[in-house]
C-alpha cells in the first residue's frame, strides 16, 4: 500500500481504480511495411470505427446540446468517407509500401496542408478537423484512442492539471474523483469538484505512472489518497462512504421546503451552471432558478465563434427549461485563464489584469451583438436576466446597454419575439464596489462574484497554489465589500446576490443574512445544504 | 444533362455543415453531380473534401451539372437545396 497526499477540496471518498489521464505520445517511423495490404486493410478498419466515434460523438451531442452543435460530428465522419483522402493514404501503403500509421500522417497533412493553403480564414481553418481526424484514426490503429484517457469503467482520475475545455468533455458518469499534481482550490478542477460533489486531491505531488489500473480509495477527510489498500481499510473506508450516501439521502427530504429562517426571513437559493448540460443538477437540487449561467462554456465548446442560432438554442433550452424561475446568463468572460484559439487573443503580462470579459466585448461590437441577440431572443421564453462581467465604471454599463438596446431595436424591426428581462452586473472588482452606488442607478440587480471580487481586492493570483497561506477567503475587506454593495444596491432599489465560492460557505451563511442578502447562488450540490443551513440560523437571537 | 447556376448568398460560402448534408443529399441519387467554380475548377459533388476545396464565397456563381438517369428530380431537389442552404 502507498499513501500520498495533496490537498482535499470536499470532505468525501472515492473508491475505485485510478486512471491515468494523459494525452498519448505518437512516435511514428518511416519504415516499410512488410506486408502493404494487410495495412491497407489495417487503415479502412481504423476509418471505420472512427466514423463509429464520430456517430456516437454525434448521438451525446444532439442529447446534450442539440442538433446545430452536434452537425460537426456528422460532417466529420463525411470527411472519413471521402474518397479523395482515403484513396491518397491507401496510395501512400500500397504505392511506397508504407505503414497505415506513416501514410495517415502523410496523407492527412497534406490535406490539412490543402485546407490551410486556401485565402479564406474560414476554409483555412478547417485544416484544424483534419487534424483532429488525423489524431482520431491513428489513435484508433495505435491503440490509444483518446475516450480511452478517460477509460470505459468508472475511475478515479489522475492528470497533471484539467483544462476548464477538459473538464467539460469528461464523461461525469464515469468520473469517481480526481487527482490532480498542480491546480489551487479555486481552479476549474476544483470548481468541477464541488459542482459536482466529487472528491478532488490536488496538489498531490507523488503521483506515479505505476499506480495506473491499481485500486485506491481517495480519502477527502483526511488529504490522502491509498494506492493498492489494505482489506481493512477498504472496509472501514467504504462504511463511511455509505454513511455519507445516507447524509445525502436526508437532505433530499428539504426538497420542496423554502429557504426561511426560525424567524421567519425568506430569500432565494440559486444555482450557478456551465450550460444546459447542467439543467438537471438544477432540477434534482430544487434550486429557485440559476443566478449564474457561465455562457462562455458555449465559447470554450466550440472550434469557431458560435453563431447567433447555436447560442439561442443553448440560451433558449435552459430558459424555457427552468421557467418560471429565473436564469440569470453572464455575457461572455473570455480571457484571463479562459482563452480560445479562435478569438486570437494576444499574450499577456497580467491576463487577470488584462483584456477580458466586458472590455472584450465592448471592443467587439460585433461578437458582443451575436451574444445580446441571441439572449434577448431567449428571453420571450421565460424568465431570463443578462449580467455583465468585470465592470468598472458606469461609462461601461451605459456603453453595453446601448448596445443591448441596438439589438433590440433591430430584432423588433425583424419581427422577432422578446420577452421582459432583468439586467445586472457582476460586482466582481474593487472598483464597482466603491462605486455600487452610482452602478445602481443604471440595473435592475447586483451579483457578487467572490472569487475575483477576493483576488483583486487583495492582489492574491486565485490560480497560483504558493499563495494560499497569505489568502484568506473571509478577509474583512472583502467582508465590508459585501456589505457595502448590499446596502447601495437596496439603497437603489437592486437586489443583491453572490454568486461566488463563498455563497456557499455555510460559516458565513448567518453573516451574509444579517447583511441582508437578498439571494445566494452556489453550485447544484450546495443548494440543499445551503437551504438546511438557513433553516437553521434565527436572526432574531 | 440537366444544369443550373446558383449565386452564393450564405456569408462563409459553402461550409462544411450544409456542404456535409448536401453530399448526403446527392448520394442518394443515381445521377454523376459536378460542381463547376467561377474560374472553371471542377469537383464531383459527392466528394466533401473536393467540394470545400473549390473555396466557394459568398457573391461567387457556381455551376451544377447532374448527368444520369434520375437527372430530373434531382436537380430539382439539389436546386431547392442550394436555395435553402448557401
Amino acid at each position: 500500500m502507498i499513501v500520498a497526499t495533496g490537498k482535499s477540496i470536499l470532505n468525501g471518498i472515492a473508491i475505485g481504480k485510478i486512471k491515468i489521464y494523459k494525452a498519448p505520445e505518437r512516435t511514428i517511423d518511416s519504415g516499410t511495411a512488410a506486408d502493404p495490404s494487410a495495412e491497407a486493410a489495417r487503415y479502412e478498419a481504423a476509418v471505420e470505427k472512427a466514423i463509429e466515434q464520430q456517430n456516437e460523438l454525434y448521438e451525446k451531442a444532439l442529447v446534450s446540446a442539440g442538433e446545430e452543435s452536434a452537425a460537426i460530428f456528422e460532417t466529420h465522419a463525411l470527411m472519413l468517407e471521402d474518397d479523395d483522402l482515403n484513396d491518397s493514404v491507401k496510395e501512400i501503403i500500397l504505392g511506397q509500401k508504407k505503414t497505415a500509421e506513416y501514410a495517415v500522417k502523410e496523407g492527412y497533412d497534406n490535406m490539412a496542408e490543402m485546407f490551410r493553403s486556401m485565402d479564406d480564414p474560414y476554409f483555412q481553418a478547417r485544416s484544424a478537423d483534419i487534424i483532429d481526424l488525423q489524431n482520431t484514426v491513428l489513435d484508433i490503429l495505435m491503440g490509444t484512442d483518446s475516450a480511452s484517457m478517460q477509460g470505459t469503467e468508472p475511475s478515479i482520475l489522475v492528470a497533471e492539471d484539467f483544462a476548464p475545455s477538459e473538464t467539460v468533455k469528461l464523461d461525469k458518469s464515469l468520473l469517481l474523483g480526481m487527482i490532480t499534481i498542480e491546480g489551487s482550490s479555486n481552479s476549474h478542477t476544483a470548481i468541477l469538484a464541488r459542482s459536482m460533489n466529487l472528491p478532488t486531491l490536488i496538489q498531490c505531488k507523488e503521483v506515479s505512472d505505476s499506480w495506473d489500473g491499481q485500486m485506491a480509495i481517495l480519502d477527502g477527510y483526511n488529504h490522502c489518497v491509498y494506492i493498492d489498500p489494505t482489506k481493512e481499510l477498504l472496509e472501514a473506508l467504504g462504511k463511511k462512504r455509505e454513511e455519507d450516501i445516507k447524509k445525502e439521502a436526508l437532505l433530499q427530504d428539504l426538497k420542496g421546503k423554502t429557504n426561511t429562517t426560525i424567524d421567519g426571513k425568506t430569500i432565494r437559493v440559486y444555482a450557478n451552471i456551465g450550460g444546459p448540460q447542467d439543467i438537471g443538477a438544477v432540477n434534482q437540487n430544487d434550486a429557485e432558478g440559476v443566478g449564474l449561467f457561465r455562457s462562455e462554456f458555449v465559447y470554450l465548446n466550440s472550434k469557431e465563434a458560435p453563431t447567433e442560432e447555436e447560442q439561442f438554442q443553448a440560451y433558449k433550452l435552459a430558459v424555457e427549461s427552468l421557467a418560471p424561475r429565473q436564469v440569470v446568463i453572464r455575457t461572455c468572460d473570455i480571457g484571463a485563464d479562459k482563452t480560445i484559439d479562435y478569438m486570437n487573443l494576444d499574450k499577456e503580462e497580467n491576463p487577470a489584469l488584462g483584456f477580458r470579459a466586458i472590455r472584450i466585448c465592448l471592443t467587439r461590437k460585433d461578437f458582443f451583438k451575436t451574444q445580446l441577440r441571441a439572449l434577448l431572443r431567449a428571453s420571450a421564453y421565460g424568465n431570463l436576466g443578462i449580467m455583465f462581467p468585470m465592470i468598472i465604471s458606469v461609462r461601461e454599463v451605459v456603453e453595453a446597454k446601448a448596445i443591448l438596446e441596438e439589438c433590440r431595436r433591430e430584432l423588433e424591426a425583424e419581427g422577432k419575439q422578446i420577452g421582459k428581462l432583468e439586467l445586472g452586473i457582476m460586482l466582481d472588482t474593487t472598483a464597482a464596489v466603491l462605486c455600487s452606488d452610482e452602478l445602481g442607478e443604471e440595473v435592475d440587480f447586483f451579483s457578487l462574484g467572490t472569487n475575483d471580487l477576493t483576488q483583486y481586492t487583495c492582489a492574491i493570483d486565485r490560480q497560483n497554489a504558493k499563495l494560499e497561506p497569505f489568502s484568506d477567503t473571509h478577509h474583512p475587506a472583502v467582508l465590508r465589500s459585501i456589505q457595502m454593495t448590499i446596502e447601495a444596491g437596496h439603497r437603489h432599489g437592486c437586489w443583491v446576490g453572490i454568486c461566488g465560492e463563498l455563497g456557499a460557505d455555510l460559516s458565513l451563511t448567518e453573516t451574509f443574512l444579517r447583511m441582508g442578502v437578498d439571494e445566494l447562488s452556489v453550485n447544484p450540490k450546495a443548494v440543499l445544504p445551503l437551504r438546511k443551513q438557513i433553516r437553521s440560523i434565527d436572526l432574531s437571537k | 444533362m440537366k444544369e443550373f447556376k446558383y449565386t452564393i448568398t450564405d456569408p462563409v460560402g459553402i461550409h462544411a455543415r450544409p456542404a456535409g448534408i448536401l453530399v448526403k443529399e446527392v448520394k442518394k441519387y443515381a445521377s454523376a453531380f459536378t460542381i463547376i467554380s467561377p474560374e472553371g475548377k471542377e469537383a464531383n459533388l459527392t466528394k466533401l473534401l473536393a467540394v470545400m476545396g473549390l473555396g466557394i464565397k459568398q457573391g461567387q456563381e457556381v455551376t451544377i451539372r447532374i448527368e444520369g438517369e434520375d437527372e430530373e428530380a434531382a436537380a430539382e431537389a439539389i436546386e431547392k437545396f442550394f436555395k435553402e442552404n448557401f
